[in-house]
């Protein structure tokens, strides 16, 4: 299982057709401190590119998109408890929300590891 | 043929951008310059100056010296604060009003003996030079140092630092200044700062604030901090940000810093914008600047309407963002004067509607040394 990622810093893990998204490293180190997420709701149907999560740092917040569009089945209660692990581990305890994927090749459209760390420059 | 983007304005640095590059800072525009956001993070700065000794480069402030006859008189003009009492080596927060009433800036006033130095907002500091030359009398004269640096170290270790360095200075009560030598570098010390917290600023010459501040970097109880954790400490300490939480628009009744204000200043007036000043404090002010406790843990932010049980609109944030040390987000925002007497506020955010709670400033209580 490997990661794709939007323009927009989401990353996209599919396990069958059970999608995790979360944000992206260099995403959560523009951010800053994370101080505050709202998840959405179990049950929301999202298409692509809707803004189906918030994160916010201490100066500003952020919408996180979805990357695929989808129904949310399950969002991450740890971060909403503790939001620092968004900085400490993006690609993996950090996070957001499951979608079940309506349209799994919506994945194809999205980046590369590679292709991202090009995008921002790493 | 291809577009021609605008040229991006030149930004300035201060003396201590080197050291702020090779700490890893994360450099933002700000009021002209090139300065630290942060460094190891908001957060941790933030508790390192609650908890040990922070250093801030503020050289992007406005510093400008006074010298000649009738400095009292003239800053008795501009500021609506009693200056005729302010002794040598003390210094005082004031504002300086335009003539609707309306604050031009918040500033520092140091009357140093043989001249007054006056520190300003970065953001201010061409409006400000504006204002002062319109008002200076010939006998006046006004100089910018415009190179000149400014450091603050602040916390409960910074007296312990300064007891290393400069053991003179810890005779100092807040709002005292004095000449100093730290590690052979003359500077003027003043016990004083913008955090809530004890602590030193330290106006030095160009050419030694480098070294300046790796000597207080040395120490180790001293570490950076950007102004992301300037601006947490300063909003937890119940204190104005300018151009947020008052400005041209805002007299200082309105700002609730009529404090400022000496009784002989309430009763006599004679400063600019007095008309208006005097006149709210008689009939009251349209609006008032209000301080909040938020309930849950989201933080409200500028520009939010505030609501009051009925859902109307009677008023909005102008700073709001997490306590790192309170551990609950806070704000202050103007309420129209029918609703100043209200506890209960509330703010719509994404359809979710949160508490707000009416709470005196500051919201965590000051350490200065007094």
């Amino acid at each position: 299982m490997t990661k794709v990622y939007t323009k927009s810093h989401e990353w996209a893990e599919a396990n069958g057709d059970i999608i995790t998204v979360g944000i992206s490293h260099h995403a959560q180190a523009q951010l800053g401190d994370v101080v505050f997420v709202e998840l959405p709701a179990i049950g929301k149907k999202v298409p692509q590119g809707a803004d189906t999560a918030v994160v916010e740092s201490v100066k500003a917040a952020s919408e996180i998109y979805a990357p695929i569009a989808g129904e949310v089945v399950e969002v991450n209660q740890a971060i909403a408890d503790t939001p620092s692990i968004v900085n400490q581990d993006p690609l993996g305890a950090g996070w957001f929300f499951r979608l079940k994927a309506s349209d799994e090749s919506q994945l194809n459209q999205l980046m590369s590891e590679a292709d991202y760390k090009a995008f921002v420059g790493e | 043929m291809a577009a021609m983007s605008q040229p991006e304005p030149v930004l300035a640095k201060t003396p201590l951008y080197d050291l702020h590059v090779a700490a890893g800072a994360k450099i933002v525009p700000f009021a002209g310059y090139q300065m630290p956001l942060q460094y190891q993070g908001i957060l941790a700065e933030h508790e390192q100056c609650r908890t040990r000794a922070a250093l801030f480069d503020v050289s992007h402030m406005g510093q400008i010296r006074f010298t000649g006859e009738g400095l009292p008189a003239f800053f008795e003009r501009l500021s609506p604060s009693d200056i005729l009492s302010l002794a040598s080596h003390h210094m005082r927060y004031t504002v300086m009003c335009h003539d609707k009433g309306g604050i031009i800036d918040d500033i520092m006033i140091l009357h140093r003996g043989e001249d007054i130095l006056v520190v300003v907002n970065a953001a201010c500091r061409a409006k400000d030079w504006a204002h002062i030359q319109q008002h200076l009398p010939r006998s006046i004269k006004a100089e910018f140092l415009e190179t000149q640096g400014l450091l603050a170290l602040q916390g409960p270790d910074a007296k312990t630092v300064m007891a290393r360095l400069a053991p003179d200075v810890l005779s100092l009560s807040f709002m005292q200044g004095m000449w100093a030598s730290i590690n052979g570098i003359q500077c003027y010390v003043t016990r004083s700062g913008y955090t809530g917290e004890d602590g030193f600023e330290v106006s030095v010459a160009a050419e030694d604030a480098s070294t300046l501040a790796q000597t207080l970097l040395q120490e180790q109880e001293v570490a950076w901090a950007g102004l992301g954790a300037r601006d947490t400490l300063r909003l937890e300490a119940g204190l104005c940000l300018y151009g947020h939480d008052m400005n041209d628009a805002t007299t200082p009744i309105e700002a609730s810093l009529g404090w400022v204000m000496g009784k002989r200043r309430k009763t006599e007036g004679g400063f600019i914008g007095d008309s208006e000043i005097l006149r709210q404090l008689r009939d009251g002010a349209p609006q008032k600047r209000l301080g909040f406790r938020v309930d849950g843990n989201r933080a409200v932010r500028e520009g939010m309407t505030l609501e009051n049980e009925a859902g109307a609109s009677v008023g909005h944030i102008t700073s709001g963002s997490l306590a790192p040390t309170l551990g609950y987000p806070v704000a202050m925002g103007y309420v129209h004067a029918d609703h100043v007497s209200n506890t209960t506020f509330y703010v719509t955010i994404r359809g979710q509607r949160i508490l707000l709670t009416k709470v005196a400033m500051p919201f965590r209580p000051a350490q200065y040394v007094k």
